[in-house]
């Protein structure tokens, strides 16, 4: 490895009308080496990428490739520079022959029309670089994700990379085959190209990077060398607490009051969560705790009914239950805010009103309507109880900020009357103040008897308010803290250990 | 072993020979390069919409506004002609570049306001179809000497089949598409937004241009077969040509192009078109059917072949 920068970002802003996705991020890179960019969901990874590959224009900072400034307008100009992507989703085109996607819009031309014979052999040689001896006229869509990598990383690398970035390469590879493509991102490196490597599987962060940039909530937290990064130090800086200056919150007890309102006893599903146990008492916050992809979602989805438990029971309020869908958790007396409230958790165009209503009319069954003055009070009591800012109940959701929608999906819930409320991520992408007010919400539903599952990735959070943690890793329970065990310290010895 | 994308295209060209073979044992004089030739000359303005249409579709598009901009095609010429007096060499060039623009300017509404292509093209189809009756809602004559020789020009092989002007062009047409589609650049670009564009941009395929440029040919086309149409009426009518743009996409599906994008041969396209030209050619030849049964055999085969595509797509290959 030598020490030439090829890439250099300085002082990057983004910002976009909702939110200030990166904050004056440097980011390094060298000829010659791996370099892991890590960060949890949100910390501005993904805009950071396409800032450097033309997909964003970048706010403010600089760009230099070579040491010459560069500003790319879209991924084609990137690519003509020298700067290649490969996605996790592989973006090629399944309808075209393996050839055809290798040069696409660069075909070799006789007499104006392309050389198809040429093609195909070049592309076959290509590929035998990288030890794969396909048929190149077939379509891409006969080759599993795998090969379609390979194909995607020959391309780029093929137009002149010098710096190739490999978004989530491995998460849809097994075991063989991520050995297959780290052998080859040794032989890029050893060619001289900087390879930017985004995953969020520490274990080959340690097994191939020379180096490590961390980002969290939109800024740098640091540049390290692999080598002299503990686990437990990295995953300090990922979620975002130096390990000193912890423990000023006081956990609420609150265990040792009622009887287990949910007890769930080796629930699992193949491929996605390995049989775990968790019980929740009534008013007790549970904490679910691991980084992203180590089955915190994939816990509370399986407890609410979204996917279908492979195995294990579950007794919930005393009856063994076995939910085919949300809908039957919800007449059972649960609610979830999910993880995406995008996607999955406001209906942006009804308005507040219209999105608090949902739960509780799901619950009584459709032919007993709300009456629109009920609708009207519940709505107006959430909007004063929660201190919702809005003008009016009647405004689109998608019209208030983050953190205001969390809190009308919050109110959703309570509306339902639940007696277990399980929130994944419920802060994230909010901003501080509105931060601080749904921990101290979550406090008082708690105080009220209610019992939450709290999943997080921030564990100052966390142990703010967890009466009990459960930590996953790899999409199996590692641990289990109680009472005064429950500390970063040890959240983050639980998740780094090996 | 055939390979798997060819087997639309397959099965178009098994199915033509099939009912060509059907109707030449059932019918005297049905199995002859006359009958064979008539197909192309008569449906030779059908053929040269759909090839255009055969681009559009293959990007995963859809052009609705063929069959009107062919009837604006023929008012135009025959008002430029009757009553402006202008030679129809001038008047070809002319209409031919307004059709382009036209599809240009389609394809850059579809392409920087992120519209529907059915619904820019619906609206194109309004325009052209209402300019046409605004100019003149009577159907206006052409009378001059260049179209009776047009008409006329021509040569005979295997006898008695004739090849005239329209299946010269046709097949000229044709010819250029299929080079262009298979062998160009653009036409690479061409099937990668119709996979996905979204990757096809992500590989740096310039999605504006490409888009831009895949309506213009259709609308060229679309004037060159409106052209080509007022040769075998020599008048030009608002009212003309009607659903000619859902005969093309049944043209082009038939033919073996998926309707979804991404796959497709321009040749199938002309296949499409000889077997819609032969089921008409067997009900004529039977005389007893109505006519009307064209479409719905016509009809039993998109579904057919609709169906066929589901399946190819849904099997996944080995």
């Amino acid at each position: 490895m030598n020490s030439t920068p090829v890439l250099q970002l300085k002082g990057i802003h983004k910002i976009f009308p909702s939110v200030h996705a990166l904050k004056g991020v440097n980011f390094t890179l060298r000829a010659g080496e791996i370099h892991a960019l890590l960060g949890e969901n949100g910390a501005g990874k993904s805009t950071l990428i396409k800032v450097m590959t033309g997909v964003y224009q970048r706010d403010g900072g600089d760009i230099l490739l070579d040491g010459q400034p560069i500003f790319p307008n879209n991924t084609g100009d990137a690519q003509a520079l020298g700067v290649s992507t490969m996605y996790q989703e592989v973006n090629l085109l399944p309808n075209l022959t393996v050839a055809q996607n290798i040069y696409l819009g660069r075909e070799p031309r006789r007499f104006g029309l392309i050389n198809w014979g040429k093609v195909n052999r070049d592309a076959q040689a290509l590929l035998k670089g990288y030890d794969l001896d396909i048929d190149v006229t077939l379509p891409l869509s006969s080759y599993s994700i795998a090969v379609q990598q390979l194909i995607a990383i020959a391309r780029g690398v093929d137009m002149s990379a010098k710096v190739l970035i490999l978004d989530e390469p491995t998460a849809s590879l097994d075991a063989d085959e991520v050995q297959s493509l780290f052998r080859i991102m040794r032989d890029l490196k050893a060619r001289g190209i900087g390879i930017v490597f985004v995953t969020h599987f520490l274990d080959q962060v340690y097994a191939v990077c020379d180096r490590i940039t961390v980002l969290r909530s939109a800024q740098l937290v640091g540049e390290f060398e692999t080598a002299t990064l503990s686990r437990t130090e990295l995953i300090g800086h990922m979620l975002g607490k130096e390990l000193a200056a912890l423990g000023e919150h006081k956990p609420q007890t609150h265990s040792g009051g009622g009887d287990a309102l949910l007890n769930a006893q080796g629930i699992g599903r193949n491929a996605t969560l390995s049989p775990t146990d968790i019980q929740v008492c009534k008013g007790e916050v549970v904490g679910l705790a691991g980084l992203l992809g180590s089955g915190r979602t994939e816990l509370c989805r399986l407890i609410f009914g979204v996917d279908k438990k492979h195995n294990g029971t579950v007794t919930f309020n005393g009856n063994t239950v076995n939910f085919n869908s949300p809908r039957d958790a919800i007449s059972a007396g649960m609610g979830l805010c999910p993880e995406d409230r995008k996607h999955d958790g406001i209906l942006g165009q009804l308005s507040i009103r219209e999105n608090m209503i949902l739960a509780r009319q799901i619950k009584q069954g459709w032919w007993k309507f709300i009456s629109r003055k009920e609708q009207e009070e519940i709505a107006n009591h959430y909007v004063k109880e929660l201190s919702i800012a809005t003008s009016d109940i009647e405004k689109p959701i998608e019209q208030l900020s983050g953190g205001n929608q969390q809190k009308v999906i919050l109110a959703r819930w309570l509306a339902a009357n639940p007696s277990l409320l399980i929130l994944d991520e419920p802060t994230r992408g909010i901003d501080i103040g509105a931060h601080a007010e749904i921990i101290r919400l979550i406090r008082k539903l708690c105080d009220q008897g209610l019992a939450l599952i709290v999943a997080s990735s921030e564990l100052e959070e966390l142990v703010a308010f967890s009466s009990k943690i459960i930590v996953l890793r790899d999409r199996q329970k590692v641990a289990e803290l109680e009472d005064d065990a429950i500390n970063p310290q040890r959240i983050m010895q639980a998740i780094a250990s090996n | 072993m055939l390979n798997r994308k060819f087997i639309p295209l397959a099965v178009t060209c098994c199915l033509f020979f099939l009912l060509f073979g059907v109707g030449s044992i059932q019918f005297e004089g049905f199995g002859t390069p006359r009958v064979f030739f008539n197909l192309l000359s008569d449906n030779a303005f059908l053929i040269i919409a759909a090839v255009g249409m055969t681009f559009v579709i293959l990007s995963g598009g859809i052009d609705l506004s063929v069959g009107a901009v062919i009837a604006l095609t023929g008012v135009v010429c025959s008002i430029l002609i009757s009553k402006y007096q202008w030679h129809p060499l001038i008047v070809f060039p002319v209409v031919l570049i307004g059709g382009t623009a036209f599809g240009a300017i389609m394809g850059a509404i579809i392409h920087y306001y992120k519209m529907q292509p059915f619904i820019v093209t619906l609206a194109g189809m309004f325009f052209a179809r209402g300019l046409a009756s605004v100019i003149s809602e009577e159907s206006i004559p052409i009378e001059h000497e260049f179209y009776n020789d047009v008409s006329a020009f021509g040569f005979e092989i295997f006898g008695d089949a004739w090849i005239g002007s329209s299946t010269i062009i046709c097949l000229m047409v044709l010819v250029v598409a299929i080079i262009a589609a298979h062998y160009t650049r653009f036409g690479g670009r061409v099937y990668a937004i119709g996979g996905d564009a979204n990757s096809a941009a992500l590989m740096g395929i310039p999605l504006a241009a490409t888009t831009i440029r895949i309506y213009a040919i259709s609308s060229f086309l679309a004037t060159l077969a409106g052209i080509v149409y007022s040769f075998y009426t020599f008048s030009g009518y608002s009212l003309a040509a009607v659903g000619v743009e859902l005969d093309a996409i049944a043209a082009v599906v038939i033919g073996g192009t998926l309707l979804t994008g991404g796959y497709g041969y321009m040749f199938g396209t002309l296949m499409g078109v000889l077997i819609m030209g032969v089921v008409q050619t067997y009900i004529s030849f039977d005389g007893t059917l109505s006519s009307w049964w064209t479409k719905i055999v016509i009809g039993g085969l998109l579904f057919c072949f609709i169906a066929l595509q589901q399946v190819l797509v849904r099997v996944k290959p080995r």
